[in-house]
């Protein structure tokens, strides 16, 4: 009896023992990576750390853009309940460092080298105060435009590389009855696409005055005007029906060839791959005319939650896993993007992503690569939404390019 | 002696356990309720930005909420829907109800066919009425295919009509709702002062005008204010019908609260909507609550 007894508790204290251990190395990561081929990437991630032993609890929250999954973070957060690590974008990153609810990963950093092969303009949403708060997955582009290749050669077009060439081409293709522009009227695609045309219209500098240091006479000038004027005969070219499309429904049109053009993101070469394309033969990729040096860009990076104390070894691990080349290459051939250090070898890659790495490394090391204010990596959060009000507004008339420049310096101010 | 005791303990239980028993609730009303409605009034003088701050800023938040053109466009819409919807419900409500209470025959089908699109949530029919809508999927494209060319409704897609939109799928939503509110106040209505009516010789159109709907009045006054709530907090509706597009064309102030606070990073600017928001339906509610109880005494 006395036997059994010191039996149980004994396994009992082993079961206590095996569970407190599985649970010190178990992360738990909050991302909203749920789509078919973005959860397979993460896959490559998740293997790597068992191949550890560091147990992975999901944690999905579904939606585009992270919205839903901020919204849960910041009641984990205040419920004193923070996940271990989160997939996280440009700004928010920074207010949370500001916060201090972020863990300080310089030790990783330095052991690992990150500071010699992450791109300067990156650095400054994964560093705060000189310390390494977070952890970039990948570099999105999203100045490009993707166009059929068919539909091109079909009206005698070939990839424009001015505005003035831009508009002859989508004036023949508007001639020949087809739709030039496909394009999907939510806030965020319409900003995506102003995002390109201000960096063509006025060039690095002015995109840096008017979206990062948000200079009034920047945003108030004359130059913004022609910017929102180029808007409007994008808008005139668009089809009817655009309001309120999704992306992939714009991106299908091109690949069906319904449209010309489409101006998105490097994610839009996802799904002309899935639907069998081949780059550079069904489907084009070039830069949005007047932009062929700079790069507008926003990263995913994964941001380690102060658990109390220093930095856990399970953070540390994830952390170093995550900017390790063989994950880089792996996650990004899947997800369209490219990596998020440049010495990764660009074997694995297809001839549009061969390109975008080609056109990272060289726009980081001449300046020229800037956060893109449509996806937050150029203003906070506040500012980038007034900015879409106004941009969103003007693209569906409801009033001219005067009248939005000054609306434009208003939003932004009242928005600081 | 005892027995008197016992009596004595029996009643004050009895008047002390329903006040037990409902003092958590009554409790957890207070701190949830009334509790986080002063904390809102608090967070809009604050400069709460992604997580609540309480730096004091007296009324900026105020000044830059009526600076901002995005709440103009979503008081305008407001003031659009619900003036819209609250008629229209009211007003084909009050016809179905008086049409259903013609003693017709299949009246037990009728009326809950009409009261069903209440049991949806407004999610699905937003949905619903966005295929439903939609140029390219919906009513035009099937006009199309059924051959004519011409027709054209494309109201969810003009920044100018989409307002109308959302009343459409909102009455849709409602009036059948309303619709048994007034067959409630139809049918409690006394039968011996109609059929005096009717022996004076009053026309049909005369006994409804002067006698019928004059004594609906509780089921208007019922039917505005529990409009009149439903069209402040509609949020859902627009999310799923237009999600406030194209562009910001058919914001209400629901969707410019929830925007502002939890996505933009404003607390404080949102928190003021909120407030600006709650006094609203303060200055409907109040004056109906006072009449309601001075009308008891």
């Amino acid at each position: 009896m006395n036997k059994t007894y010191k039996h149980l508790k004994l396994s009992a204290a082993a079961l206590a023992l095996s569970v407190g251990v599985a649970q010190a190395a178990d992360v738990e990561v909050l991302h909203w990576w749920t789509s078919g081929g973005e959860a397979a990437a993460l896959n490559v991630l998740k293997q790597d750390l068992e191949g550890q032993g560091i147990g992975w609890q999901d944690m999905p929250v579904a939606g585009g853009g992270g919205t839903e999954a901020m919204t849960v973070l910041r009641a984990r957060v205040t419920a004193g309940n923070a996940p271990t690590a989160v997939q996280m974008l440009g700004f928010d990153i920074l207010d949370w460092a500001k916060e201090g609810a972020l863990a300080d990963l310089n030790a990783t950093a330095a052991a690992e080298g990150w500071d010699a092969v992450v791109p300067e303009a990156l650095q400054a949403f994964a560093k705060h105060d000189g310390k390494w708060i977070s952890a970039p997955v990948n570099v999105h582009s999203t100045n490009w435009v993707w166009a059929n290749k068919a539909v091109l050669d079909a009206n005698g077009i070939s990839a424009p590389t001015t505005w003035e060439e831009f508009v002859a081409a989508v004036e023949t293709l508007h001639d020949a009855g087809v739709t030039a522009i496909a394009h999907g009227g939510q806030a965020w695609q319409d900003a995506t696409v102003f995002d390109a045309v201000a960096m063509s219209t006025g060039g690095p500098d002015f995109y840096k005055a008017a979206f990062i240091d948000l200079d009034p006479t920047a945003l108030g000038s004359d130059t913004m005007k022609e910017a929102f004027d180029r808007m409007a005969f994008i808008r005139d070219h668009v089809d009817e029906n655009f309001s309120g499309r999704d992306w992939n429904l714009a991106t299908a049109m091109v690949i069906n060839g319904e449209a010309g053009f489409q101006m998105m993101g490097d994610w839009a070469k996802g799904e002309f791959l899935n639907a069998g394309k081949v780059p550079g033969e069904d489907f084009l990729c070039f830069r949005f005319p007047g932009t062929g040096s700079q790069v507008t860009f926003n990263a995913d990076q994964f941001a380690m939650f102060d658990q109390g104390g220093p930095v856990s070894a399970e953070q540390a691990a994830l952390a170093s896993a995550i900017l390790s080349p063989s994950f880089q290459s792996a996650f990004n051939v899947v997800k369209g993007s490219v990596p998020a250090r440049t010495d990764v070898s660009d074997e694995a890659f297809d001839a549009c992503a061969k390109q975008g790495m080609k056109d990272l490394a060289a726009a980081s090391a001449s300046g020229n690569l800037f956060g893109s204010m449509a996806h937050g990596h150029a203003a906070p959060a506040s500012v980038k939404n007034a900015i879409y009000d106004v941009v969103t507004a003007h693209f569906n008339g409801e009033y001219d390019s005067a009248t939005a420049v000054t609306e434009l310096v208003e939003a932004v101010s009242i928005a600081q | 002696m005892a027995a008197r005791a016992e009596a004595d303990l029996r009643t004050r239980l009895q008047n002390w356990i329903p006040k037990l028993v409902l003092s958590p609730s009554l409790a957890m009303i207070f701190v949830f309720v009334y509790g986080f409605i002063l904390f809102t009034l608090y967070l809009s003088f604050t400069d709460s930005r992604m997580l609540p701050s309480f730096g004091w800023v007296g009324l900026e938040n105020y000044s830059k909420l009526w600076r901002l053109s995005h709440w103009e466009i979503s008081l305008t819409n407001m003031g659009i829907f619900a003036g819209l919807y609250i008629v229209v419900c009211t007003v084909i409500g009050l016809m179905l109800a008086i049409f259903l209470d013609q003693k017709i025959r299949g009246e037990g089908v009728l009326r809950p066919l009409y009261l069903y699109p209440m049991a949806l949530s407004f999610i699905v029919t937003g949905t619903a009425w966005k295929w439903f809508l939609d140029p390219g999927i919906g009513l035009e494209n099937t006009m199309h295919l059924w051959g004519w060319e011409s027709f054209s409704f494309n109201w969810i897609k003009d920044r100018n009509y989409a307002i109308y939109c959302l009343v459409l799928a909102a009455v849709w939503q409602t009036s059948g709702f309303v619709m048994a509110m007034f067959l409630a106040g139809l049918r409690g209505i006394d039968n011996e002062i109609l059929k005096a009516a009717q022996m004076d010789g009053a026309s049909n159109w005369n006994l409804y005008r002067r006698i019928i709907i004059p004594q609906l009045r509780p089921a208007f006054l019922s039917a505005f204010v529990i409009l009149a709530h439903l069209a402040i907090k509609t949020f859902d509706l627009v999310i799923a019908l237009t999600g406030g597009g194209p562009g910001r064309a058919t914001e209400l102030p629901a969707t410019f609260m929830y925007s502002y606070t939890f996505t933009r990073n404003q607390m404080g600017i949102g928190a003021a909507s909120a407030v600006i928001m709650l006094m609203t339906i303060a200055a409907i509610m109040i004056p109906y609550l006072y009449a309601e109880l001075r009308e008891r005494k």
